[in-house]
């Protein structure tokens, strides 16, 4: 269990070193205002411990939901508008390229 | 456990993909959706996984973060975004703080002791100081509050003081297997909480770029070290995810503005103590000015000659006439937006006098700098706010070779970014750092507020030089005299 959850951190920062280098200076804004709604994921966490806590911390663990959360909300839709304005004006030749195209 | 972990490696793999797909800005718009969607996966398994399902109090704090979220990620405005994402990374971090925290009051001993208290005291100390770092720099940005960098005697002593002394706690209460948690971590908190409010308290405003990204990345590791502490695979990995974006992003900021990160976080804000200017300079200026003139007589086309002229006679003719010469006469045009262009919200402005241009066949890119905004990357997206194609935009590295076939480079805002003396002058605090070799073009346009040198306090020797044509003053004013002068009619 704790060999894995060492596996795992190590394998993801790897790896995200690796993509992450190769996002353009272009959106590198976007990148990071993605990475906020991603560091939302401590939402899962406080999911995780709201009902195992005791009476009287729960409170932590509602308040450690709701900014999370809004991390979550917050930066996945910031990023959505502005990756939006970089589809800019398309012409004619250009569609909007979806990944499975 | 078995589907915890494969469950996991898919979730942290869909994160993955969906940055894969933002290294292009035709699949950007899809990664972030894959990302969204892994995400809500993650958090409905969770709910599911936990039992959660007939206690659906939960959903309610949910629903109210997500409302709350939503209505702040519509209202911010795209000049506003590196407060947002500031006040985001800040918003992490209290979150990772606090999960730690409710984990610590409701913890039985079970498992890895010594690991636990280890993470839960870490991630209380990290997630403490982004916080109110990260607020401290939202009220700068968003000039509510500390705007001037402020330093107190003794600051770095303090700092590291402080730090030092939550580090010692946080390995005390470890040691002690957290018998003295309810002693201990209270003061961890608020020497975090301490620590991140004096690091931030003294960064000045062109820094914040780099101390953005640092809290992004902290934000991050505090989510990871959480993610230790109560045992959540997609925790961990998500958290080092966003730690090591942050710190990719802190080192290409560091480079771009010639800092270390360790001159950065000790305040060492270059233009604030003093007005660096060179001696000898001038010489050097009008040298290389005149090597540059001497090739341009060479060159046979007209654009150059036309120019020569200009250069010459500037100064008993009228400096509009000239100024509309080389803007008509151009054929390939650059224009280098720094912060200053943000900050006359001229963005409009550049967008119309690229659009007539463009109307007579002339060719248009625009030169960002790393650090040409308030966080990575912060130019392009006010650019692509204004309507401007971002294949237009351009990175440092790719059009620097490009300035030297250029007729007119058009400076809107920007000063440090172009200062020859960064190649050309040993000992200033921007020799070295990688500019905008603007000084290459034929024609150089500068549209700043005054002559006054940029953030670094170093003299712009750009100024000087004979091919280069100065119009001080409000670029939201300006530029539209540039637009008027390209679309006036040949009289």
């Amino acid at each position: 269990m704790l060999l894995a959850i060492f596996i795992i951190l190590i394998a993801a920062a790897l790896l995200g070193y690796r993509v992450i280098s190769a996002v353009p200076p272009l959106l590198h804004t976007p990148l990071m205002s993605g990475m906020n709604a991603l560091s939302g994921v401590t939402v899962i966490g406080a999911l995780a411990v709201y009902y195992t806590v005791p009476e009287g911390a729960g409170g932590w663990a509602a308040a450690a939901l709701i900014l999370a959360m809004i991390n979550v909300a917050g930066g996945f839709w910031v990023t959505e508008r502005m990756l939006r304005m970089f589809q800019g004006k398309k012409r004619d030749s250009e569609v909007e390229e979806a990944p499975w195209q | 456990m078995a589907v915890t972990i494969v469950l996991a490696v898919v979730i942290i793999a869909g994160f993955l993909t969906g940055i894969r797909l933002m290294q292009s800005p035709r699949t950007a718009l899809w990664g972030n959706r894959l990302g969204a969607l892994a995400m809500v996966i993650a958090i409905a398994w969770t709910f599911i996984d936990t039992g959660q399902g007939s206690y659906p109090a939960a959903l309610i704090y949910i629903a109210i973060g997500t409302i709350i979220g939503l209505v702040l990620g519509q209202a911010v405005k795209m000049i506003h975004m590196p407060q947002t994402v500031a006040l985001l990374n800040g918003l992490g971090g209290a979150a990772s703080a606090l999960v730690a925290w409710a984990v610590l009051l409701g913890y039985t001993g079970e498992g890895a002791v010594m690991l636990f208290w280890g993470t839960a005291g870490l991630a209380i100390g990290i997630g403490t100081l982004t916080f109110s770092g990260s607020i401290i720099a939202v009220l700068k940005l968003q000039g509510l509050a500390f705007r001037k960098p402020i330093q107190v005697k003794g600051h770095g002593h303090i700092l590291r003081i402080t730090i030092l002394l939550a580090a010692l706690l946080v390995i005390l209460n470890t040691g002690y297997l957290g018998s003295y948690y309810g002693q201990l971590i209270p003061i961890v908190a608020l020497l975090g909480l301490l620590g991140g409010f004096l690091m931030t308290l003294r960064i000045g405003g062109a820094d914040m770029p780099i101390v953005i990204s640092l809290l992004n990345s902290f934000s991050g590791i505090a989510a990871a070290i959480a993610g230790l502490a109560v045992n959540n695979f997609i925790l961990a990995g998500t958290g080092a995810l966003v730690g090591v974006a942050g710190l990719i992003l802190t080192r290409i900021m560091c480079r771009a503005m010639n800092r270390s990160i360790l001159s950065v976080l000790a305040g060492f804000t270059p233009g604030i103590q003093r007005k660096i200017s060179l001696p000898g300079d001038q010489e050097t200026a009008s040298e290389s000015a005149s090597d540059h003139f001497t090739e341009e007589d060479t060159e046979t086309d007209l654009t150059g000659q036309e120019a020569k002229q200009v250069i010459t006679a500037s100064e008993d003719r009228d400096p509009d006439t000239t100024l509309s010469e080389l803007l008509k006469n151009a054929g390939r045009v650059i224009i280098v937006p720094g912060y200053g262009m943000a900050v006359a919200q001229a963005q409009t402005a550049v967008r119309g006098l690229v659009d007539a241009l463009e109307a007579q066949g002339k060719e248009v890119k625009f030169a960002i700098h790393p650090v040409a905004g308030r966080m990575p990357g912060h130019m392009n997206v006010l650019l692509a706010e204004a309507g401007i194609d971002y294949e237009k935009l351009m990175d440092l590295d790719a059009i620097n070779p490009q300035f030297a076939q250029t007729d007119l480079v058009i400076v809107v805002g920007a000063c440090d970014v172009v200062n020859p003396a960064a190649n050309s002058v040993e000992g200033t605090p921007i020799s070295g750092m990688p500019v905008l070799n603007a000084e290459e073009a034929k024609n150089v346009v500068v549209c700043n507020i005054d002559e006054n040198p940029g953030y670094s306090g170093v003299d712009n020797i750009l100024y000087e030089k004979k091919h280069v044509i100065t119009l001080w003053g409000d670029a939201a004013q300006t530029i539209p005299q540039l637009t008027a002068m390209v679309t006036k009619k040949e009289p």
